[in-house]
Order: structure tokens, then C-alpha cells, then sequence
């Protein structure tokens, strides 16, 4: 009995001859023992994830107002959606906000992670304060960075005059709007992605740098022969999770810009928000849900694809 | 090099330290100042009298200082429902994340049958799902079960995540089933191994999820925002936000409320702080 869950089917049995109908049982028990721990968790799981992934893909070859009952029209919300201004401007708005946001927050995160990778006292301080920002609430960060954009009066625009600098709009520019809410962005994600840095730094012998030392290399030599390929998981792994970090934007923008001023902001998760939960028209909102379940589906297989060549070579 | 390598050598080892070291906290001290910039004038303006919240040059001391202004606020907006109905959610959906996911991360990472792995990667594999791909049809579905504006339905979209499930199995898988196996003989069924020898073994973990999703739940914006609507029911995220719109130019009492907001926040991340590095450093890093 003491090796009901850990013995695999096909093991002998040292208790008894194998009898395949005491066998199957022991399968089932663990079974029945597994399932009972997981179900909890699943009916939930299944019922608000699982059932509304699935309907989103049904929902987006129909077209239903929620009242009557829903009608299959085939392609037409897609054919829709590349002919529909406000989404293409959400989707050129989305993929303007990743290609600021990926690569800068990246940096941030990596310079953090290679300054604050020491043992010195006041160092995990330090990693606390770069950290903060991101449990911070989003609605407080929006609000307060709305003030420091300030056009007139915030302290962005009075810093960018000591340098003879006539600062812009901002949030209210059409032009600055999303660089604006980028910054703000990138000042509140780092502190995350940098503690990914880290783990990934402190993951990388030692012996590798005391080696490198003993060859007599100097800082920028051991940076780039051992600490950038001893990285290279890590920041994989970093610039995914940015990746369909910046495809789901939604809040930080939205408690800032609203989409605005006009649609400068307007991203997809906003768009999908508008059609869907505010008009009402549902099959088009699960069109562009499919959208971007696609785009972040995409680039991550296409991450994946690049990383296995890499580590081939 | 051999110039140099002499030259380091005369150099005393400490003087060549000292000067390092002092580089290095005139670095650390810049970028923190930098990164807390935006808190110093949160507090600030939280402080001052509307009028001079934006003036030139700016008045990083408020030269009259307003502590009022955090008794004022109670009375301006239901501050307190807004904290009692995000006390609840964040402690309710904490509590579920925590026991389901244990539970079913248990099962995952202890006990072998068919199905289990490829029941784990469905799991996984929503994680990356972003939720705003889904989230009109599940706010369809509450609409029909007539949850919204309902406690219940936040606590259903947020309790039962596949997060909580992933990382906890990525701590159990670090104690060894040896463990599980001497309990075994020992004649404890599975269900006790659990509650009596990994859930003790896993405080930290535990801690971390807890911590993780108290945070996340308290500061969530887009869940509250799309399904309470009635203001008794009412978030302290949304309850700040609707201060913008209504007392549009009290900026003063916008930074008073977002202090309070996030003092909590502040309070638990000094206790947790080593839970909070240690669930994302294992969540973000083994998957």
C-alpha cells in the first residue's frame, strides 16, 4: 500500500504477483486523489477562464447584442476590423506603446539589476525603493503622474526650462500623450523585471567571474564575456513577459489619457473594452480579442523560434 | 598591464574601497531619488493648501502645512466603505487563491496520474492569455447570472487564478517526495501529507502568494471599474478615481486620498518585502 502514488503502472510489483485488475485500481485511486485536489480550483478555473476563452472564439464569427439570440456571420467582424479606423489606430497605437515601452523598461530593469547586484549594506534598500513603485496603486500613479506632466506648472516641464526647454502638453498633446504614458510606464514596471534580472545574475557561478579575473580581463570584458551570455534565459525570458505585458496596456492609459486626447492613446485592450462592455456589440469585441490573443500568441511562438536557433548555433 | 597592475598594488587597498564604495552610494542614492520623486510629490502636495500645489519654483516643503487635509478627505468622500469594501474583497480572494491554489498546486506537483501534465499545461497556458481577451465574454456571463455589481463576481474572476497554482507547485516541487513518501508509511493519507507536512514547509511560499495577491487585488483598477457600479459598493481605486472627475481641481486632497491609498500598500510591503522578492523571482524565473 505504501507505494500506491509514487509506483508507475509499469513497475513490478514486490508485494505480489501483478494482477492487472489491482493495478488498474491503483491508477484510479491516484487518479481520484489528484482530481480531488485540483477540482476546487478547476470548476473555478474552467467556469470564469476556460468557458470565456472558449466563447470569445465562438462570439467572433457571430454577431450578437446579448439579447437576441446570436447569429452566425462567418468572417464579417474580421473583414470589419481591418477596415475599422479606430481599431487600426488602436493596434498602431498598441505596437507605438510596445516598441517604446519593451526596450526601455528593459534597460531600466537591466541597469537597476547590474548596480544593485552587490552584497553592500543598504543594498536591499535600495531594491525595496526600485521595487515600490510597481505595488503601488495604478489609479494613485496616473493621478500623480498627471500632475507632474502638467503643462504649465509640473515639475517635468519647469525641469526641462532650466535647460531652456519650452516643454509640451503632454497628456494633453496629441504627439507627447503616449510617450508620456510610456515614461510613466517604464518607471512603474522596472522595479519587477529587475528582480528577474537579479535572480538571473545571481544564478551565474562565480567561478565564472574569479576565472575571467585570473585571465586578466578587466570589468567590460568579463561584462561581456561572462555576465551577457550568462544572461541571456533571463532577459528571453524578461522580453516576453514585456512583450504581452505591452499588448494587454490598458489601465495605467486609460486612468490617464482615457484613449485621448482624440484617440492618441486608444490601445486594443480599450477597444476591446468600448465594443464590447460599453456598445454592447459583442461578436466584433471578441474579433478584435482574437486580435490580440493572436499578436501576443505570435510573438511569443516567433521569441521562441529565435531562441532555439540561437542556442542550435 | 604590468604599469598598472603596479600601480593598483601602491594604491593602499582601502583608500581604492572607500572611493569605489563612495561612487557606488552617490549612484544608488541619485537613482532612488530619482524613482521616488513622484511619492516625494504625492506627500507634498498631500500637504498643501490646493492653491499651492503648483507654483514656480516648486515647494518641495509646503510652507503651510496642511495635516487637515487628511481629516478632511473622510468627510468629502465615504473613504471609509471605500477601505472596508477593499479590506473584504483583497482578504476573501487572497484566502480563496491561497487554500484553492495550494491545494490543487498539491496535486500537481505530488500525486502521479494520467492527464495531470497535460491539465497543468491548459493551466500555464492562460496565464499568458491576456485577461482583456476574455474579458467581455466572462462580463457576459456574469450579466446573465446577474452577478454584476456584486462582490461575488470579483471574487469569482479573481480567486481561482491560475497563478496562485503555478507558483506554489514551483515551491513544492523543491521539497523533496522522499518527505511525502516517509509520511506515506508513516499512514498518513494524502490530504494529511498536505495540511501536515507541506503546507507547514511552505509558509514562505504561502506568504508570498499571499502577499502577491493581496496587493494586486487591492490595487486593481479594471475589475471594480467594469463591475460595481452602485458607490456603496465601491473600491478605493475607483473611489479616487471618481475624485478626479468630481472635485476636478482639489489637487490638493487627489494627493491626500492617493497617500492613503497607498500607505497600506507601504506598510505591508516593509513587513513582506523578502515574500514579495522571493514569489516573483520564482514565478517569473523556473517557468
Amino acid at each position: 500500500m505504501t507505494d500506491l502514488i509514487t509506483a508507475s503502472p509499469d513497475s513490478p510489483s514486490v508485494l505480489a504477483r501483478p494482477r492487472p485488475r489491482r493495478r488498474r485500481s491503483r491508477g484510479w485511486r491516484n487518479a481520484l486523489i489528484g482530481w480531488s485536489f485540483i477540482l476546487p480550483n478547476l470548476i473555478g478555473f474552467v467556469a470564469i477562464t476556460l468557458v470565456p476563452v472558449l466563447a470569445m472564439f465562438a462570439l467572433s464569427f457571430a454577431s450578437w447584442d446579448g439579447y437576441n439570440p446570436p447569429s452566425w456571420v462567418g468572417l464579417k467582424n474580421f473583414r470589419r476590423l481591418f477596415k475599422d479606423d479606430a481599431s487600426m489606430t488602436a493596434l498602431w497605437n498598441t505596437l507605438y506603446y510596445a516598441v517604446g515601452y519593451v526596450p526601455l523598461t528593459m534597460l531600466a530593469a537591466l541597469g537597476l539589476a547590474l548596480l544593485l547586484n552587490r552584497k553592500m549594506r543598504g543594498v536591499a534598500f535600495f531594491r525595496a525603493v526600485a521595487f515600490f513603485p510597481y505595488i503601488t496603486s495604478l489609479v494613485a500613479v496616473a493621478i500623480v503622474w498627471n500632475m507632474l506632466f502638467n503643462p504649465q506648472f509640473g515639475p517635468v516641464n519647469q525641469f526641462l526650462g532650466w535647460f531652456g526647454v519650452h516643454g509640451p502638453g503632454w497628456t494633453t498633446s496629441t504627439t507627447w500623450a503616449m510617450p508620456a504614458v510610456i515614461v510613466t510606464s517604464v518607471w512603474r514596471d522596472m522595479g519587477y523585471y529587475m528582480i528577474l534580472f537579479l535572480a538571473g545574475l545571481q544564478a551565474i557561478p562565480k567561478e565564472l567571474y574569479e576565472a575571467a579575473e585570473v585571465d586578466g580581463t578587466n570589468a567590460w570584458q568579463r561584462f561581456r564575456a561572462v555576465t551577457v551570455p550568462g544572461l541571456r534565459p533571463t532577459s528571453f525570458l524578461v522580453l516576453i513577459l514585456l512583450t504581452v505585458q505591452a499588448f494587454k496596456v490598458f489601465d495605467l492609459i486609460y486612468v490617464m489619457t482615457q484613449g485621448g486626447p482624440g484617440d492618441a492613446t486608444l490601445v486594443l485592450a480599450q477597444q476591446i473594452y468600448q465594443t464590447g462592455i460599453v456598445d454592447g456589440q459583442y461578436g466584433y469585441a471578441s474579433a478584435i480579442s482574437v486580435l490580440l490573443f493572436a499578436l501576443v500568441l505570435v510573438l511569443t511562438l516567433i521569441q521562441f523560434w529565435f531562441n532555439g536557433r540561437r542556442e542550435r548555433k | 598591464m604590468t604599469t598598472t597592475a603596479l600601480e593598483r598594488r601602491q594604491t593602499p587597498r582601502s583608500a581604492r574601497r572607500v572611493i569605489g564604495r563612495t561612487i557606488l552610494y552617490a549612484l544608488f542614492i541619485a537613482a532612488a531619488a530619482a524613482i521616488l520623486l513622484p511619492f516625494a510629490w504625492m506627500i507634498s502636495a498631500g500637504l498643501k493648501r490646493n492653491n499651492d500645489v503648483f507654483t514656480i519654483p516648486i515647494q518641495w516643503i509646503p510652507h503651510d502645512v496642511q495635516w487637515r487635509n487628511f481629516a478632511d478627505i473622510w468627510s468629502q468622500i465615504p473613504m471609509t466603505t471605500y477601505l472596508r469594501n477593499t479590506v473584504f474583497l483583497s482578504i476573501v480572494i487572497t484566502f480563496l487563491q491561497v487554500l484553492t491554489g495550494s491545494f490543487a498546486a498539491y496535486g500537481f506537483a505530488k500525486v502521479k496520474f494520467r492527464g495531470r501534465d497535460t491539465l497543468f499545461v491548459l493551466y500555464i497556458a492562460t496565464i499568458a492569455l491576456p485577461w482583456q481577451a476574455y474579458m467581455v465574454p466572462q462580463y457576459i456571463m456574469m450579466v446573465k447570472a446577474g452577478l454584476t455589481d456584486t462582490f461575488l463576481s470579483l471574487i469569482l474572476i479573481q480567486a481561482f487564478g491560475a497563478f496562485g497554482v503555478f507558483l506554489m507547485r514551483q515551491f513544492y516541487l523543491t521539497i523533496p517526495d522522499d518527505l511525502c513518501e516517509a509520511a506515506r508509511i508513516d499512514g498518513l493519507n494524502e490530504y494529511g501529507i498536505w495540511a501536515r507536512i507541506i503546507l507547514p514547509l511552505s509558509k514562505p511560499a504561502l506568504a508570498s502568494l499571499a502577499l502577491l495577491t493581496f496587493v494586486t487585488t487591492w490595487n486593481d483598477y479594471m475589475g471594480p471599474f467594469i463591475y460595481l457600479t452602485d458607490n456603496d459598493h465601491w473600491t478605493i481605486q475607483l473611489g479616487l478615481q471618481s475624485f478626479i472627475g468630481e472635485f476636478n481641481a482639489d489637487y490638493a486632497m487627489m494627493m491626500t486620498g492617493s497617500v492613503l491609498s497607498v500607505l497600506p500598500i507601504l506598510v505591508i510591503f516593509l513587513f513582506g518585502q523578502r515574500y514579495f522578492i522571493q514569489g516573483i523571482a520564482t514565478s517569473g524565473m523556473k517557468g
